[in-house]
């Protein structure tokens, strides 16, 4: 089956990757770790770009861009150098971002994707460092704002800019590429796409060969999906009135879910980009043949080898292996169990829960799997009952063992207990007939006879429970 | 008068650090030369400090003056604009920690030229500083203030910035002895940008010694500026009285036309004096030398178009009211900064524009280039090159405002040093018409070696560095 793509789509993505794995930023020693922190407390007169101050540039983020070069397919340029993009706003301390231009880091490569008909591939374009600017926090809508506030602790944290060719055919495409670039990005450990911020997306997009438009200010993946959707609907009807698509950008108010023009051609900024004075041009040529050798398994490599190694089927791999904690979670489990069946349990089972739920892989420990698959292969409980044990860990907390027991979930016990319950009703009928005319105390005489049957395995009082619900059953 | 580090030292020796310290500030509060922005309310306490035996370091009690371009903690740094108003930097400048390190005690903080963008010291909003052998001339500029303050008595030492002539043109107007060190010999950490692939700080001061004694204090490495070269370098040893089998070039094109006759008269009396000394000379030529200027104006703009982007008034210095941010920081920028620094950052602008970028910058980055390889192609034949710092003595305040053209021209010997980043120092070498003259030595990258003993040997064997504006020998 070839795709056809009926509109003539075509989707290129610029995606901001924050290194947020690093340990200070990029050109200076202050800390990447500010998620939690009050504003501007992760600041210095480098990131704060107070007069002057110099920029030093961060070995390791050279590093982790030449990582993602790399696990992208991508070229690597000798001699690298920065550049400055000259423009006022607010969260831009120095009044320009440095950037790269005419020489970025990376060039050339490509991902290869799920595509709409198979397997298919995205060409990278360029990827490039620059630096994050700040935050700015508008009090009140932004439209109508009474004033902003700025947080510099953003400022200067290193970014990748990964550019690739308009390749992506549907918005569904561009999600899945997304999804990919970041499961590569966190096998390479260079950053977690959990945090905030961490993942911008900027989306052009083209109709039937029509002018394109730049979408702006996307922050998840879903987000990217449903702009890109909302775009080729609003741009469809435009050409259905009569009207032109021109090229302009636009942003994407992700609470309304529409795309909203910004800026047309004419207005487009001239940033005057020449070479940072204050950095000199770095040879890295050297490094990568050293940075390749110490690069981590990769998704796909990794699917080939649980498929090996671990004799599950390639499906299972796939799915277990495109996110690096669900991959790690399910090497944890297999190592305690047959990882066929641990397969099946997190890949199946498991992840559906978890999406079902919104929640991530750490929202589940390895040893409660493990116990579960265990009580289930051992044949104490039912795989329905596992998964029940499963659901109720997620919603109510607990452990398997508890919850088995609270639930009477052990297949055997329950029906020893079951067992012993109608035999002895069945054996005291003077009991029972005086227990169903009023008098409570011939309860504890059955409670007695049941409890001596299973020679105290019973809980007492759920067995006192169990017979007035089968008298209520039966004998009522 | 005028004193060195020495005879400072030996006063400390013989009184006490706070008894020079507060004749230091005694001259400073009875100054008519407008050369002190700022005066360091805690000098004394410092000196108060060296006396009681915290007296390590090389140059412990020594009073210095500090251009108000490069960063002090606890001290305003304004740039001599309005639009630093009020900024206390939260951190000292590299060489503010060296100094201090060698406890050296800083008096204040001395004016310039607005953001370092002149040649006479008149754009500095804090209005002008005087020339203390004239005081209806202008002190030259852009460190006018540095020299000033030196000629004058009122600080033995100084530190300025170079970034096409900052400091050997106000130490020439001054009478005094200025360094503008190669390019990568001084960290610039905590110099407010003005052009920073041109730009230095170096030292003024009375005698060519004490220039080396700071080079031995400021020069050190920092790895907070990426482009400071790790070299090790004792500029100290480097003075010793001998020129004999020097080669210097004298360059013709820095010679003739727009020079002073007296000022050209005095420069050859001198080359005549090392000739006499053993050394000896021929004509070179450093034929791009008449793109230089235009070039050095383009990246020097271009370059401070950027630099001069983050004063906005958003995070310090004063704010205009705006209905919205775009338009305050305008605002704020259209009132605070002075014609000069406005006019720079509009040409520079326009030379990073697109369709202009290639025509301007690009193309006066290929003039650097080739004023580099003037420099190198004539390095080696000679080991300095010597010609007039300035083209003229002192101007007249006011001279030149009206003309900015006239007033970029005057830096025609001092720029092509700035483009290829090789040393210069300028010492004072006689008077014209009563007014101070100097004598540019040029030499190649990281010979500072061979540029201060020829300085030195020139000092020792002359006295025209005794000439003081109180005091014509």
């Amino acid at each position: 089956m070839v795709y056809e793509n009926p509109d003539g789509v075509m989707i290129g993505l610029e995606v901001h990757v924050q290194l947020n794995k690093l340990n200070s930023k990029l050109f200076c020693g202050c800390s990447t770790d500010y998620h939690n922190d009050e504003p501007n407390t992760h600041v210095c007169p480098v990131c704060m770009g107070l007069p002057g101050s110099l920029p030093v540039l961060n070995k390791k983020a050279v590093e982790y861009a030449i990582r993602i070069g790399l696990a992208l397919n991508c070229e690597i340029i000798e001699q690298t150098q920065f550049h400055r993009k000259n423009y006022y706003y607010p969260d831009l301390p120095k009044g320009f971002q440095t950037t790269q231009y005419d020489f970025p880091i990376v060039g050339n490569g490509k991902i290869v994707i799920d595509g709409e008909d198979g397997e298919h591939v995205v060409r990278i374009t360029r990827a490039h460092m620059e630096e994050d600017p700040g935050k700015l926090m508008h009090i009140g809508h932004i439209e109508k704002s009474k004033g902003t506030l700025i947080d510099y602790n953003r400022s200067g944290m290193a970014l990748v800019e990964i550019v690739t060719e308009p390749d992506m055919r549907s918005p569904k495409e561009a999600r899945r590429f997304l999804d990919k670039l970041r499961n590569i990005l966190e096998y390479l450990d260079v950053f977690n796409g959990t945090l905030e911020g961490a993942m911008r997306v900027d989306a052009n997009i083209s109709i039937g060969g029509g002018d394109r438009i730049e979408i702006k200010n996307i922050s998840s993946h879903k987000g990217a999906e449903r702009a890109l959707l909302y775009e080729i609907m609003r741009q469809k009807n435009l050409v259905r009135r009569g009207g032109t698509v021109v090229m302009e950008t636009r942003h994407f108010d992700e609470a309304r879910g529409v795309t909203i023009s910004m800026r047309t051609k004419e207005e487009e900024h001239d940033y005057r980009y020449f070479p940072e004075p204050d950095l000199v041009p770095i040879r890295v040529s050297d490094w990568v043949e050293g940075i390749r050798e110490t690069l981590p398994e990769l998704p796909d490599a990794r699917r080939k080898r649980f498929v090996s190694d671990y004799n599950v089927a390639d499906t299972h791999a796939k799915a277990l292996t495109s996110d690096i904690r669900v991959a790690d979670f399910y090497e944890s489990v297999a190592k305690e169990v047959d990882p066929v069946i641990a397969a099946a349990w997190v890949a199946d089972i498991l992840k559906g829960e978890l999406n079902y739920r919104d929640l991530g892989i750490s929202a589940f420990k390895v040893e409660d799997l493990v116990e579960i698959i265990d009580l289930v292969t051992s044949g104490k409980i039912t795989e329905k009952s596992g998964v029940d044990v499963i659901r109720t860990i997620l919603d109510e907390g607990g452990s398997p063992e508890s919850i088995v027991e609270k639930k009477g979930l052990i297949k055997v016990e329950g029906d020893i207990v079951s067992q012993a319950i109608s035999e002895s009703l069945k054996e005291n009928p003077e009991a029972l007939q005086d227990f169903l005319a009023g008098k409570e105390k011939s309860l504890n005489f059955l409670v007695g006879q049941v409890m001596k049957k299973t020679r105290g395995r019973a809980d007492a009082r759920s067995v006192r429970e169990l017979l007035i619900h089968e008298i209520d059953e039966k004998y009522r | 008068m005028p004193e060195t580090i020495k005879q400072v030292k030996e006063k400390i020796a013989n009184s006490s650090a706070e008894d020079v310290i507060s004749s230091y500030l005694e001259k400073i509060r009875r100054s008519s030369i407008n050369g002190f922005i700022y005066v360091a309310e805690n000098a004394l306490d410092q000196a108060k400090a060296i006396d009681s035996g915290n007296n390590g370091g090389a140059l412990a009690g020594v009073p210095i003056a500090i251009k108000d371009n490069i960063s002090t903690i606890g001290m305003p740094t304004t740039c001599g604009s309005k639009i630093l108003q009020g900024y206390v930097p939260p951190y000292d400048a590299h060489v503010i920690e060296r100094l201090k390190a060698e406890g050296a005690i800083i008096l204040g903080k001395v004016n310039m030229d607005e953001f370092a963008m002149g040649t006479s010291t008149e754009t500095s909003y804090y209005g002008p500083t005087l020339n203390p052998w004239d005081t209806e001339r202008v002190p030259g500029g852009s460190s006018g203030g540095s020299a000033a303050v030196v000629a004058a008595g009122e600080a033995p030492v100084s530190l300025g910035s170079d970034t096409g002539g900052s400091v050997r043109c106000p130490a020439a107007f001054c009478g005094v002895v200025g360094l503008k060190p190669t390019y990568g010999g001084v960290s610039r950490y905590g110099l407010v940008s003005y052009a920073n692939s041109l730009e230095q700080i170096g030292p003024l001061a009375n005698s060519v010694e004490d220039i080396a004694t700071l080079m031995d204090v400021i020069g050190t490495y920092d790895h907070r500026d990426s482009t400071c070269v790790n070299r090790d370098i004792n500029y100290r040893s480097s003075l010793e009285d001998d020129v004999s089998g020097m080669k210097i070039g004298i360059p013709k094109e820095y010679f003739g036309e727009g020079i002073d006759e007296k000022v050209e008269e005095k420069v050859w009396d001198a080359i005549g004096k090392f000739e006499e000394l053993g050394a000896t000379y021929t004509e070179i030529s450093l034929p791009n030398t008449k793109y230089a200027l235009a070039a050095y104006y383009i990246i020097a703009m271009s370059e401070a178009s950027s630099n001069l982007a983050r004063f906005d008034g958003t995070r310090y210095g004063p704010r205009s009211e705006g209905e919205n941010w775009h338009m305050m920081a305008s605002k704020t920028r259209h009132e605070c900064f002075g014609a000069e620094v406005q006019r720079r950052i509009l040409l520079g602008t326009y030379a990073l524009s697109a369709g202009y970028h290639d025509k301007y910058y690009l193309k006066a980055l290929k003039v650097r280039t080739l004023v580099k390889e003037d420099f190198d192609r004539a390095f080696s034949d000679v080991d300095v090159m010597m010609a007039p710092t300035m083209p003229s003595p002192a101007f007249k305040l006011g001279e030149k405002m009206e003309d900015p053209l006239s007033l970029y021209l005057s830096d025609v010997n001092t720029v092509p040093v700035n483009l290829s980043g090789v040393p210069s120092i300028s010492v004072p070498c006689g008077l014209a018409d009563g007014l101070p003259v100097g004598l540019q030595i040029i030499g190649k990258h990281f010979d500072e070696a061979g540029i201060l003993k020829a300085a030195y040997t020139f000092e020792k064997n002359t006295h025209h560095h005794m000439n003081t504006a109180g005091e014509v020998i």
